[in-house]
C-alpha cells in the first residue's frame, strides 16, 4: 500500500473540514504527489479560472514513499494553477512537514475556495480544524512559526506557511515549511495567500505502517542507499560542497548565465561558491558554511546551514540574524549573485534569509532584481521609481534593500513583486525579462547547454531545471555523458529526463537521488512499498502520462505552442566568452523532433493516438 | 564484551534515519514519535544532537521501579521494560535524570532503548556514523586518537 488512502478535503469558503476516500485507481495510473495532486486539480478546476480566484484549488500532497525508510522519503509537493504563469504549478519541497503529513494518516490535503478571514489548519492525526490566524497575518513566516510552536506548546509541531510578501500579492511568493525549505517556485505561496491561509501545522504520531512487504522494501532501501553512499556527486559532493558544488563547474564550461543573461561566465563566481562558502572570513574566523543538514530520511545531507558575518552591513544592527540558518544552494546564489553581478558571499545569503523569512523563490526574485539592473542601467527606470536606490549591476546594497521591499511590499518592491515579466512589460521594454510561459530561468545557460534550451522551452511550469535537468547528461555525464554544445539527440534525452523526473517527484522522494539512481533504482523500492507491481517502464510511462495531462492543462488554460519560445537574446545573442562563444541556442532544431517523440501534433498538442496509448 | 551505544554530534545531520530504523525494529511501523532515540536540533547554533539511554550501571529508572517492571538484560547489559509488569506508573520517567525514559500513551507503559537486544537499528541505519555500537570501554578512544594525532612525535625522535 504506502498510500494511507486519506485524503483531507478543507473548504475555506464554508469552513468545513472533510475526511475521503483516495481514489485508489488514480493513485495506480498517477503514482501520488505530483502526479495524483495533479490529477485531482485538472479534475476539479476550470483551467481558465483566476489563479487567484476562489475557483483555483491548492493541494498539498505527499508520495507513497514520503514517511518511510526510503532515503529522501520525505517529499511533499504543493500543487495549484500558477499566478505566475497561468499554467500547472508544482512546487516540490523536504525539510520535515510532509513526512509528518504522512504521519498523522493523510496522503494530500486538498484546499478549496477562500475563507472570509485569516485562518490556519492544524492537524493532529485524525483531528484537524480551521483556526483563526488575525494575530500572524501580518508577520513573516518565521515569526508565524514561533507562535504556533508557543501556542500549541508543541515543539515537535511542523509548520508550512506564507510570509508578508504573499500576502501582499508578490507573484513568486512560496510555502516555506521547517522555517527554510521551500515548496519556491511558481507563486504557489501566493494562491495560498489569496485564500486568506497563512499556515498548515501539523502534528503525525500514527506512523507509516502499510508497507506492502516490509521486508523486502528494508532490503531495496538499503541497497538504494549504498548506491547513493558510492556515488561521487551524492555520497561526496553535494553533503561536502551542496548544490553550490555547480557554481566554479557551470562557470568554467561557461553556461553561468550573468548580468541578466547577457554574459554567460561571472568574474566574481569564486567569492560566492562553495569553497568560498567555507573560507574562514577575517573578523570572527569561522566560515559561512556551519554544517549541511539533511531533510527527513535524506542519507545525502546536501542543505547548507550558514550564518553570516556579524560585522556585515546587512545584520551589523540586527542581532536576529546572528545566529545559524539556512544557507546558499546554488539556483538561489546564483540568481541573487551571479545574475545581479554581485560577488557580496554575505549580501547574497543576506537576501537568502529574507527570502526564506518572507517566503520568495530567490530564483525569480534575483532574476526580477536582475531585470531591474539592466532596466536602470538602460535609463530606462530611474531614482524616481527605485525610491533613490541605486539598481546597478553589483550593487549589493540594493540587492538587500529589494529583499526587504518585496518581503513588505514597500515601494519599489511593489513592482519588484510583479516578476520581470510584468516588471519589463511595465516599462516598455518586455525583451528583457528573461522568462519562458512568464517564468524566470534558474542557473544554466542554454547557449553552454543546449538541451537545457529545450527542457525551458517546453517545461509545463515555465522555465524550470527541475523538469528535466539535462545538465547531469551535458555536464556530469549522468547516465552518460553527451556534448553541451551540439542540439543533436538532444530532443530524446529531454523526453527522458522530463518522464522520469515526473516519477521521481510522484514517489515522495528527491531528485537530486537520480545523480546516483535511476529508475532502475527506484522502481524496486516502490514495488516492495506499493501494491500494484511497479517496473522501471511502468514509472516512466507513469511519468509521460503525467507530463501530457499537465500539457493538456496548460493548452486548455490558454498556452499555445509558440509558447514553447525562448526569450530573443538566448536565440540571437552569442554567447561572448568561454567554450560555448559564438553559441546561440539552438532551439528551432531541437523542437519539431521533440513534438514528433511525444506525439503530438505540429501545434504541440498530443494527438489522438498518444492520448490513447497514455489512457488519458 | 559489552556493547554500547556512541554519538558524536557533529557528525549528525538531522536526517531522523534512526528515529525510523528504532520505531520500525521496535513498533512496526516508520514514526519519529514512537522512537527510543531522539535527535534534537539548535537551528540557532546549527547543530543537530542524537540522544538516547546510556544504560547506566546503576540505572536510576531500575532502582526506582515500584513493580520491578526495569531487568538487566545480561548479554547486552542494556536495561530492559517489561512490558507485561510495566504498570505505566511513569515513576522512572521521573527518576531518570536525562528522560531517556518516556510513557507511551498508546500501550499505557513505557519505552527505553533496549539495544534492540544487542544489534541497534539506530547505528546500523545512520547515514554518517553519528551512532555507532562499539566496545563500552573505549568510548573515548576515537577523541584520544584525534588529540593524539596532534602530537608532533617526528620533533622528538
Amino acid at each position: 500500500m504506502a498510500w494511507t488512502g486519506k485524503i483531507l478535503r478543507v473548504n475555506l469558503t464554508s469552513g468545513s473540514v472533510k475526511q475521503e476516500a483516495l481514489n485508489m485507481d488514480w493513485a495506480q495510473t498517477y503514482l501520488g504527489q505530483r502526479g495524483l495532486a495533479t490529477k485531482y486539480l485538472v479534475e476539479e478546476i476550470d483551467p481558465k479560472c483566476d489563479p487567484l480566484g476562489p475557483d483555483n484549488k491548492l493541494i498539498m500532497a505527499t508520495g507513497p514513499l514520503t514517511g518511510t525508510m526510503a532515503s529522501t522519503g520525505g517529499r511533499y509537493s504543493v500543487i495549484c494553477k500558477s499566478p505566475l504563469t497561468g499554467c500547472v504549478a508544482c512546487s516540490n519541497s523536504g525539510g520535515f512537514i510532509g513526512a509528518e503529513l504522512k504521519n498523522a494518516g493523510w496522503d494530500m490535503i486538498i484546499f478549496e475556495g477562500k475563507s472570509k478571514k485569516p485562518v490556519y489548519l492544524y492537524v493532529e492525526n485524525d483531528k484537524a480544524e480551521l483556526l483563526p490566524a488575525d494575530k500572524i497575518w501580518g508577520t513573516s513566516v518565521w515569526a508565524t512559526d514561533e507562535w504556533l510552536h508557543k501556542k500549541h506548546q508543541d515543539p515537535a509541531l511542523r509548520i508550512a506557511a506564507v510570509g508578508r510578501s504573499a500576502e501582499n500579492g508578490c507573484l513568486y511568493s512560496a510555502v516555506i515549511n521547517d522555517l527554510h525549505r521551500a515548496a519556491g517556485r511558481s507563486g504557489v505561496g501566493t494562491v495560498m495567500a489569496s485564500k486568506n491561509l497563512k499556515a498548515v501545522a501539523v502534528r503525525g504520531t500514527a506512523g507509516v505502517g502499510n508497507i506492502k512487504d516490509p521486508k523486502r522494501f528494508m532490503q531495496a532501501t538499503t541497497e538504494a542507499k549504498q548506491v547513493l553512499a558510492e556515488n561521487a556527486v551524492t555520497g561526496q559532493g553535494l553533503p561536502t560542497y551542496g548544490t553550490q558544488v555547480l557554481m566554479n563547474v557551470i562557470n568554467e564550461i561557461g553556461a553561468l548565465p550573468t548580468r541578466n543573461m547577457r554574459e554567460v561566465q561571472f568574474e566574481g563566481a569564486h567569492k560566492i561558491s562553495a569553497e568560498a562558502m567555507a573560507e574562514p572570513r577575517k573578523s570572527d574566523g569561522k566560515a559561512n558554511l556551519t554544517t549541511n543538514a539533511g531533510c527527513f530520511g535524506c542519507t545525502i545531507a546536501c542543505g547548507r546551514i550558514s550564518t553570516i558575518d556579524r560585522t556585515h552591513f546587512t545584520i551589523e544592527n540586527k542581532p536576529q540574524y546572528w545566529g545559524n540558518s539556512g544557507g546558499l544552494e546554488y539556483e538561489a546564489a546564483w540568481a541573487m549573485g551571479t545574475d545581479t553581478g554581485i560577488d557580496d558571499l554575505d549580501a547574497v545569503t543576506y537576501a537568502n534569509f529574507i527570502c526564506n523569512e518572507d517566503g520568495m523563490d530567490p530564483i525569480t526574485f534575483g532574476a526580477t532584481v536582475a531585470a531591474a539592473m539592466e532596466l536602470y542601467e538602460a535609463g530606462v527606470i530611474g531614482d524616481k521609481e527605485t525610491g533613490g536606490i541605486a539598481f546597478k549591476f553589483g550593487n549589493a546594497q540594493a540587492l538587500a534593500k529589494a529583499a526587504e521591499m518585496v518581503a513588505t511590499g514597500e515601494g519599489f518592491g511593489k513592482d519588484l513583486a510583479l516578476g520581470s515579466k510584468k516588471l519589463c512589460e511595465k516599462y516598455g521594454r518586455p525583451e528583457l525579462s528573461m522568462t519562458v510561459k512568464g517564468q524566470e530561468f534558474p542557473a544554466y545557460d542554454p547557449r553552454g547547454i543546449q538541451g537545457m534550451g529545450l527542457a525551458y522551452a517546453t517545461s509545463n511550469r515555465g522555465a524550470c531545471h527541475l523538469r528535466g535537468y539535462t545538465v547531469a547528461s551535458e555536464v556530469l555525464g549522468i547516465p552518460e555523458k553527451t556534448d553541451p554544445l551540439v542540439t543533436d539527440g538532444k530532443a530524446g534525452l529531454v523526453k527522458a529526463f522530463q518522464d522520469a523526473t515526473a516519477a521521481f517527484d510522484s514517489s515522495g522522494l528527491c531528485i537530486f537521488t537520480s545523480f546516483a539512481w535511476t529508475l532502475e533504482n527506484v522502481a524496486p523500492q516502490l514495488d516492495a512499498a506499493c501494491a500494484g507491481g511497479w517496473s522501471p517502464e511502468r514509472l516512466a510511462e507513469v511519468g509521460e502520462r503525467i507530463w501530457n495531462m499537465e500539457r493538456e492543462f496548460n493548452l486548455e488554460a490558454g498556452m499555445k505552442a509558440s509558447d514553447d519560445t525562448l526569450p530573443k537574446r538566448l536565440t540571437t545573442e552569442k554567447a561572448n566568452t568561454g567554450p560555448a562563444e559564438g553559441k546561440v541556442n539552438g532551439l528551432s532544431a531541437m523542437l519539431p523532433e521533440y513534438y514528433e517523440l511525444r506525439g503530438w501534433s505540429k501545434d504541440g498538442k498530443p494527438t489522438d493516438k498518444t492520448r490513447q496509448r497514455l489512457g488519458l | 564484551m559489552l556493547r554500547s551505544l556512541h554519538i558524536t554530534p557533529e557528525k549528525c545531520t538531522g536526517c531522523l534515519q534512526c528515529e525510523m530504523a528504532c520505531s520500525f525494529e521496535n513498533e512496526g511501523v516508520f514514526n519519529p514519535a514512537k522512537s527510543r532515540i531522539k535527535v534534537f536540533t539548535f537551528h540557532e547554533e546549527g547543530r543537530f544532537v542524537p540522544y538516547t539511554c546510556t544504560q547506566c550501571a546503576e540505572a536510576w529508572c531500575m532502582q526506582a521501579c515500584p513493580v520491578e517492571a526495569i531487568v538487566v538484560n545480561a548479554a547486552t547489559g542494556s536495561k530492559d521494560v517489561l512490558e507485561d509488569v510495566c504498570v505505566g506508573c511513569k515513576v522512572c520517567t521521573i527518576a531518570c535524570p536525562f528522560g531517556t525514559v518516556n510513557y507511551n500513551q498508546a500501550t499505557g507503559k513505557v519505552i527505553k532503548c533496549d539495544l534492540c537486544g544487542g544489534d541497534p537499528a539506530c547505528a546500523t541505519a545512520c547515514p554518517t556514523e553519528a551512532i555507532t555500537y562499539i566496545d563500552s570501554d573505549m568510548t573515548g578512544y576515537e577523541r584520544m586518537r584525534a588529540w593524539a594525532s596532534k602530537t608532533d612525535t617526528a620533533a622528538s625522535a
